[in-house]
């Protein structure tokens, strides 16, 4: 059988570049704890040091690379701001956390946690394109609002919200202003600064770099309790020995998104515009997801009504195709994608929908070889479907 | 019970999934003596089954469905099992023996498996009705709770053998009151009476 491989789930994750690789594997041995005052570990702090102003320069706080701390992750970073916010709130007179409906699970379950606190949440509505509602927002913000906490680009659909408006909006109202940028950064211009971002969070393995490093900026002046507590690396906002090797492999990984951010998404913007305009006409009867030109240049998320995702996801898949989808089937639970339904698509298509995540390594012939077998894919399943397309 | 992320690669899965046998065509001119539908496409699966049936023995079957890939492969395989049985026995087939001739599903999985068989009951059901004998396996101790899906005492019995101990666990394994959710009151009431009859722990 043909093992052709095509991979279109870069917004799990991605492969390293082989930059990264390089560099991670160069400085492997370096074993010393970058906390140590010898000059072996003062050689590891330097690397350290060295990874945080590149991290720094992709958002946009070059001029201040401190206010970068590395953690573990995404998760690690949106829920040390969340713990910040439970902190606050519990001495402070502002209390109100808003978010949105579309967040990432690690926002929604931390913000659903400070609920279960007595916190006020507002969740705010998006549109059929993913959009917030300012209106909405606007009516919401007040001067209890402690937190707002709105992700940079969704993960499933790609649409990228208005966060320089956001951010103005938020700090004219006194309050903190986080937002999650894992999908933004590498995909399209992340400026803490032009989204007057007190907190951002970043995760390197979406930018082809390792797993289990990402960072939090944390804007001087913001407030931060740290999530975990120990030795006084970071500047006590997160302890715990230096991840060097993981972490210099973040700095090259930033580096390496910054350098190459216009032609990324020039090139892959293409090739995801040909997916999604091959698959328009080669197949009746689908919706594009999401917003049509305020979407992250990689991400295409379509429902083939009439045929299940999943279903559809391990037929690709028995081809060598490797996409995501928001079927409930696929993610085992009962609900489909959230953030569909969030959107206003019904369940019926939430469940037949296809997430396409292209990236640094995707060509044209990956995607004619997607056009060449998913056509055949969605027919066969509607032939055999109870539901008519 | 296969790996739960192997399980499509069992030979026996990938075979029903990529091959499924009896599927409904419209070209072919099947002419189904009795049908059953079940299952709800906002649930994210649909099961339809047709048979053929002669002297109470179901002669031929043909099935479509909007579901995953292990709703497919399961209803390939029952619809190959069924095939020349009574009706009788093919109403008391339970998911799981089908389940165990698929060399075992992960448990997240096992719930997308019984809609074949609620839809082949359904069917067996509207048989019955059409020669006169409407409900008359019922009469073997199944009451219906949860209408929109089609689930009976057994079928929650059942669970709880296999381990359901709680609301959601019963959920997991039967998709019960997941549509107008109007039987939980009484779905529950039995859940717990059988958690305490079966229920070892």
């Amino acid at each position: 059988m043909e093992t052709r491989k095509v991979y279109m789930d870069y917004n799990a994750t991605t492969p390293l570049h082989p930059a990264v690789k390089d560099a991670m594997v160069r400085d492997l041995e370096l074993y010393a704890n970058a906390s140590s005052m010898h000059q072996d570990g003062r050689a590891a702090r330097a690397r350290v040091e060295e990874a945080r102003r590149a991290v720094a320069e992709l958002i946009g706080a070059g001029a201040d690379p401190e206010r970068v701390v590395f953690t573990s992750g995404g998760s690690e970073s949106n829920n040390t701001v969340f713990a910040t916010a439970f902190h606050l709130g519990r001495k402070g007179p502002r209390r109100a956390i808003i978010t949105t409906s579309i967040e990432h699970p690690c926002v929604l379950n931390a913000a659903l946690w400070l609920k279960d606190e007595g916190f006020p949440v507002t969740f705010l509505k998006v549109d059929q394109h993913g959009k917030i509602d300012m209106d909405e927002f606007k009516a919401a913000l007040g001067p209890e609002t402690l937190l707002v906490s709105i992700m940079a680009a969704n993960n499933e659909i790609g649409t990228i919200q208005d966060l320089a408006e956001i951010g103005r909006l938020a700090k004219a109202a006194g309050a903190l202003f986080h937002s999650d940028a894992t999908q933004a950064a590498g995909k399209i211009p992340v400026g803490v600064d032009e989204w007057k971002a007190d907190y951002l969070t970043l995760s390197c393995h979406k930018i082809y770099g390792p797993k289990g490093v990402g960072a939090l900026y944390i804007r001087k002046g913001a407030p931060i309790e740290p999530l975990i507590r120990g030795g006084h690396q970071e500047h006590g906002h997160r302890a715990g020995t230096y991840n060097n090797v993981g972490i210099l492999g973040f700095g090259e990984a930033a580096r390496l998104a910054k350098a190459e951010l216009a032609e990324y998404a020039a090139r892959v913007g293409a090739l995801r515009n040909r997916l999604r305009d091959g698959i328009v006409a080669a197949i009746p009867k689908v919706k594009v997801n999401g917003h049509p030109v305020q979407v992250l240049p990689n991400t295409l998320n379509v429902s083939f009504p009439g045929a299940e995702g999943e279903a559809i996801l391990l037929y690709l898949d028995l081809a060598g195709i490797e996409v995501s989808t928001g079927s409930a089937c696929a993610s085992g639970s009962l609900e489909p994608s959230h953030v569909l339904l969030a959107t206003g698509v019904g369940p019926e298509l939430a469940h037949g929908s296809i997430r396409f995540s292209l990236g640094r390594l995707s060509t044209e012939d990956d995607v004619d070889y997607v056009l060449s077998i998913l056509p055949g894919v969605i027919k066969r399943l509607r032939a055999m479907s109870t539901v008519e397309a | 019970m296969s790996d739960a992320f192997n399980w499509l690669y069992s030979d026996v899965v990938k075979d029903h999934f990529m091959n499924p046998k009896n599927v409904y065509e419209p070209d072919e001119g099947f002419k189904a003596d009795a049908q059953g539908m079940t299952g709800n496409v906002k649930c994210g699966d649909q099961m339809l089954f047709m048979l053929k049936v002669k002297d109470d023995v179901i002669e031929d079957v043909r099935w479509k469905t909007y579901g995953c890939a292990s709703a497919i492969a399961s209803t390939s395989m029952l619809s190959e099992v069924i095939k020349g049985m009574g009706i009788r026995e093919a109403y008391n087939i339970k998911p799981e023996d089908i389940v165990k001739r698929l060399g075992g599903l992960p448990d997240n999985k096992i719930h997308c498996s019984v809609l074949g068989d609620k839809a082949l009951r359904a069917a067996i059901d509207d048989h019955l009705a059409k020669t006169g004998r409407e409900g008359a396996f019922r009469n073997e101790g199944v009451k219906i709770i949860c209408t929109c899906l089609n689930i009976s005492d057994r079928d929650i019995e059942d669970a709880v053998k296999q381990g359901a101990r709680d609301w959601e666990g019963l959920q997991e394994r039967t998709k019960i009151g997941t549509v107008c959710g109007g039987c939980k009151k009484e779905a529950e009431e039995l859940l717990h009476e059988y958690v305490h009859i079966f229920a070892e722990d």
